[in-house]
């Protein structure tokens, strides 16, 4: 079961070819393509978050708003500069890395807690500037966006189009963020996790490793958030909140922190919660979630993928 | 009427009183902030949260039993403090040894419960609380007219704050806690009762949060999302100010509720994010704070 973890080995392999398998066969086996869609887009958010937390050990506070900002920018440009869709998806992820340049820059000269403050005050201005700016519609947002035709020619206006759209790009995302931990660059991440003064004195230049972390993972967001705008025909303030922020991370904390499997499983499950929860439980949703939050912080930090893994050591020891 | 940089001098001064206001209430939420890092290690994110529900209790006392302002100055800290042996009995207790990561998540996590039961009962729309009539009114101070309600607010919390400062830097038990924050193991050696004084020092920081709620209540609508709303800029004045110095998160305070008021005379649309850029600015200069020592 250690694919979970690592994603790669053999009979890890064949078990992602089984669950990829599924995920293409899901839509003709009766469950609504969008729904899934949607799961996919915050899947990819949450492993762009866990590559961050899970494998460099820096929690942004923030990251709604790079998912929110790029949904922001690709809704704008498909919406009311009537751009194809795939040139609006990239000019999101760029601006995404671009704002995710700037904050980097400025919260990487704390670490720990500060870090997560400064993320999140960082985040909060963008929220403002969001609120106030004219192209985002105020309290409305964008709504009502044509999906358009993928570079001119492909329509995405057909769910099953668009779903299978999303899920080739969170293909594209998981092997990439699976490259990026095993490269030669993600092990000095985990090392930097694991003790950075050390990583300093061996001669690594961590701030510069940290922040180039920070741009992928905020880029990445990025994705999530444009091509979610593409599933849902809508980008609002919802996406830019501080509770958005919140929610990616409790994605990634149920799911495993760390692990290859856990902020898709995680996020496969909170979606899956707040659809079912959100026409029976009004507000007690938010305190549904805060409630899960709570108690994997305080018995559960190792997750569902992670306490999968410890168990099956335990088994293997014995 | 007489103006400065194109502005009527009256208004000048009414929004820099209302940004004293303002910092007042950054003051009070940043020092139990630090307070309770100090001891616990912990960023309690909950603190707007509990800032809300001390606005509330005193709103429910008023609502229910018409228990005025007076006694809710009182009782709204008590509650909340209450609240705060809770939260720090049943969860945070458990997290010391963790990487204080794990405490920012939990306090989260609770101040989404709080905000959602409070948004469930009560809605989104904001309670209307009105000051006492000893406080209503206004002073007329020739350059200005001072509603004698903010002057209070202002007063009291400089009290609070100056008197927290003193209690921790001047007296015996200050002494103690200053200790326990450097090193715990020994001073529970030395007889003194660890657990019970970290549980004490979260209520303290939580009723702190609660008093500024009852403080805020006749001046802004208490509706439950206006702790979350603060919280994020008090984190900023904690990172301008850096949670070293107890005096630090008091002056930083009051001087950028002042700045977000002349923000608003002057470019009334960067209001909301002038605290943030101000942090960014200081970051870039001094990455630990204003007052914070570079570890």
């Amino acid at each position: 079961m250690n694919w979970l973890g690592t994603g790669t080995d053999r009979t890890g392999k064949l078990a992602w070819i089984v669950v990829l398998a599924i995920l293409v066969l899901a839509p003709f086996l009766g469950i609504y393509p969008l729904f899934i869609a949607q799961a996919l887009c915050f899947a990819i958010f949450a492993i762009a978050f866990n590559l961050l937390l899970g494998y460099t050990g820096l929690l942004s506070f923030g990251h709604a708003a790079f998912f929110g900002g790029a949904a922001y920018v690709t809704a704008w440009l498909v919406h009311a500069q009537h751009w194809t869709p795939e040139l609006a998806l990239v000019a999101g992820v760029l601006a995404a890395a671009a704002a995710g340049l700037v904050v980097g820059l400025i919260a990487i000269r704390r670490q720990g807690i500060y870090f997560a403050m400064i993320t999140l005050a960082l985040a909060q201005m963008l929220f403002f500037f969001f609120l106030q700016a004219p192209f985002t519609g105020g309290e409305d947002g964008i709504q009502g966006i044509e999906r358009g035709r993928l570079f001119g020619v492909l329509s995405l206006e057909s769910d099953l189009a668009l779903y299978f759209f999303v899920l080739v790009i969170f293909v594209a995302v998981f092997l990439f963020a699976l490259r990026v931990v095993h490269s030669p660059y993600g092990q000095v991440l985990k090392a930097i996790r694991e003790n950075e003064p050390r990583a300093v004195s061996l001669g690594y230049n961590v701030d510069r490793y940290k922040l180039l972390a920070f741009v992928i993972s905020a880029a990445l967001a990025g994705l999530g958030g444009a091509l979610k705008t593409l599933v849902l025909h809508l980008a609002t303030l919802q996406d830019v909140r501080w509770e958005q922020s919140g929610e990616v991370i409790l994605m990634t904390l149920l799911g495993g922190l760390g692990t290859f499997a856990g902020p898709v499983v995680g996020a496969f499950i909170v979606v899956g919660l707040q659809n079912y929860l959100s026409d029976r439980a009004g507000a007690w949703t938010g305190v549904i979630i805060g409630v899960i939050f709570v108690l994997c912080v305080v018995a559960f930090r190792k997750g569902i993928v992670g306490e999968l893994l410890a168990w099956q050591k335990r088994r293997k020891a014995s | 009427m007489t103006e400065i940089f194109g502005v009527p001098i009256q208004a000048l001064f009414g929004q820099l009183m209302l940004g004293l206001v303002n910092g007042s209430f950054y003051a009070m939420l940043s020092l139990g902030l630090a307070v309770i890092f100090g001891l616990l290690g912990v960023v309690n994110f909950a603190h707007g949260a509990l800032y809300m529900i001390g606005a509330y209790v005193a709103w429910f006392v008023m609502d229910r039993w018409n228990v005025g302002y007076w006694w809710a100055l009182l009782i709204g800290p008590l509650a909340v403090g209450a609240l705060g042996v809770v939260i720090e009995r049943l969860l945070l207790k458990r997290l010391y040894k963790l990487d204080p990561l794990y405490g920012l998540l939990l306090t989260f996590g609770l101040a989404l419960i709080f905000q959602g039961v409070f948004l469930q009962y009560y809605g989104s729309s904001g309670q209307s609380y009105s000051a006492p009539e000893q406080l209503s009114g206004a002073t007329n101070l020739g350059f200005m007219i001072l509603p004698n309600y903010r002057g209070w607010v202002v007063g009291v919390s400089l009290v609070v704050c100056l008197g927290t400062w003193f209690l921790i830097e001047r007296t015996q038990l200050g002494a103690l806690l200053r200790a326990g924050t450097e090193n715990p193991t020994l001073v529970q050696a030395f007889g003194v009762n660890v657990p019970l004084m970290v549980t004490l020092t979260y209520a303290a920081g939580a009723a702190l949060a609660g008093l500024a709620g009852v403080l805020a209540a006749p001046v802004i609508q208490v509706t439950p999302l206006m702790g979350s709303n603060l919280i994020i800029v008090v984190f900023a004045v904690v990172v301008i100010g850096g949670m070293g110095s107890i005096i630090g998160s008091i002056v930083t305070g009051l001087v950028l509720g002042l700045l977000e008021g002349l923000t608003r005379v002057f470019y009334p649309e960067a209001s909301n994010i002038v605290v943030f850029v101000i942090m960014a600015v200081v970051l870039m200069i001094r990455p630990a704070g204003l007052f914070g020592k570079e570890k």
